[in-house]
């Protein structure tokens, strides 16, 4: 689109736009499954659809090594991890109905809020903010990797430091004996 | 692209992963719904960063560390999960009540003397 300054109306919808879209509704879609499914191990694979989607949506807002950093850590290890606790915590396999608490009516009046508070205020702040998504092209696995190892290299170290501490906190944490190593 | 489709996107996911923390009762989907909470500022921050142009990249980078400290969080949470299931054979959070007032305790000003009165029991 060589429409140039002027931000495209809603009307035209560009390519990007509608498969951000189809990503965006299957997001939206899985997420909801993984909060209602009266499945513990149904919840995790739903997990996976929404965490995938996202990626894509990373990929089409030009963030690609974000992408696959989701894929690799969020699919690959956590949502593992994820199913890992469900299989030790000896979460009940097959369909049950004790999943949910009795709150659920509050929770959804107010998640349903929530949700309509914040869309109508995006909506409502960024009617006419635009994405060029052709000019944004410094947005690469190089650019990336640039930007963290000149600009944020502390934060990076600190992040390896945090890591550290999270690792040995759950190994202290999990460990069975009582006393004494 | 225009930036109400990420944001919006965002929003979504972030009330229903708050409906998730709200609503279940077992401890690691509240987890899993944390991790959608955490996905939808992830959107957030890479669309600002488009909309932006940062040459810095700041919102990648930032994107990047939350799910660093996603995976941290995560993996603590668990050993905290399977701690509560080693000592009370549940992951149930309704049943954790352990740290709130009793039933029927006494609320408000009347807190403060039952908070003296086990001091002195101490």
């Amino acid at each position: 689109m060589t429409l140039a300054q002027a931000a495209p109306g809603y009307a035209d919808v560009t390519a990007q736009e509608v498969i951000f879209i189809l990503l965006g509704l299957v997001a939206v879609a899985g997420a909801v499954l993984v909060v209602t499914t009266k499945n513990v191990v149904h919840a995790a694979l739903w997990l996976v659809v929404t965490l995938a989607a996202v990626a894509g949506s990373y990929l089409m807002l030009t963030a690609e090594f974000i992408a696959w950093v989701q894929v690799l850590i969020y699919i690959g290890s956590v949502v593992v991890l994820l199913l890992f606790g469900i299989m030790l915590t000896k979460a009940p396999i097959g369909g049950t109905a004790g999943l949910d608490g009795e709150n659920r009516v509050a929770a959804a009046i107010v998640a349903t809020a929530l949700g309509g508070t914040l869309a109508t205020l995006m909506v409502d702040a960024f009617r006419k903010a635009y994405i060029d998504l052709e000019d944004f092209t410094a947005s690469g696995a190089d650019e990336t990797g640039t930007a963290i190892f000149q600009h944020y290299v502390l934060p990076f170290e600190v992040v390896s430091v945090l890591l550290l501490a999270a690792l040995i906190g759950s190994i202290v944490l999990s460990r069975n004996d009582e006393g004494g190593p | 692209m225009h930036l109400v489709y990420p944001t919006v996107l965002a929003s979504l996911l972030f009330a229903i992963g708050v409906y998730g923390v709200l609503a279940r009762r077992n401890a690691v989907l509240v987890l899993m719904s944390i991790e959608i909470m955490l996905n939808a500022v992830n959107i957030n921050l890479i669309a600002f960063n488009a909309w932006l142009q940062d040459t810095l990249l700041a919102g990648q980078v930032f994107a990047l560390f939350i799910i660093a400290v996603a995976a941290a969080e995560v993996g603590v949470g668990l050993a905290i999960v399977l701690m509560i299931y080693r000592t009370h054979e549940s992951v149930d959070i309704d049943s954790l009540t352990e740290l709130g007032d009793a039933q029927g305790a006494p609320r408000g000003t009347d807190r403060a003397a039952a908070v003296a009165v086990e001091a002195q029991v101490r």
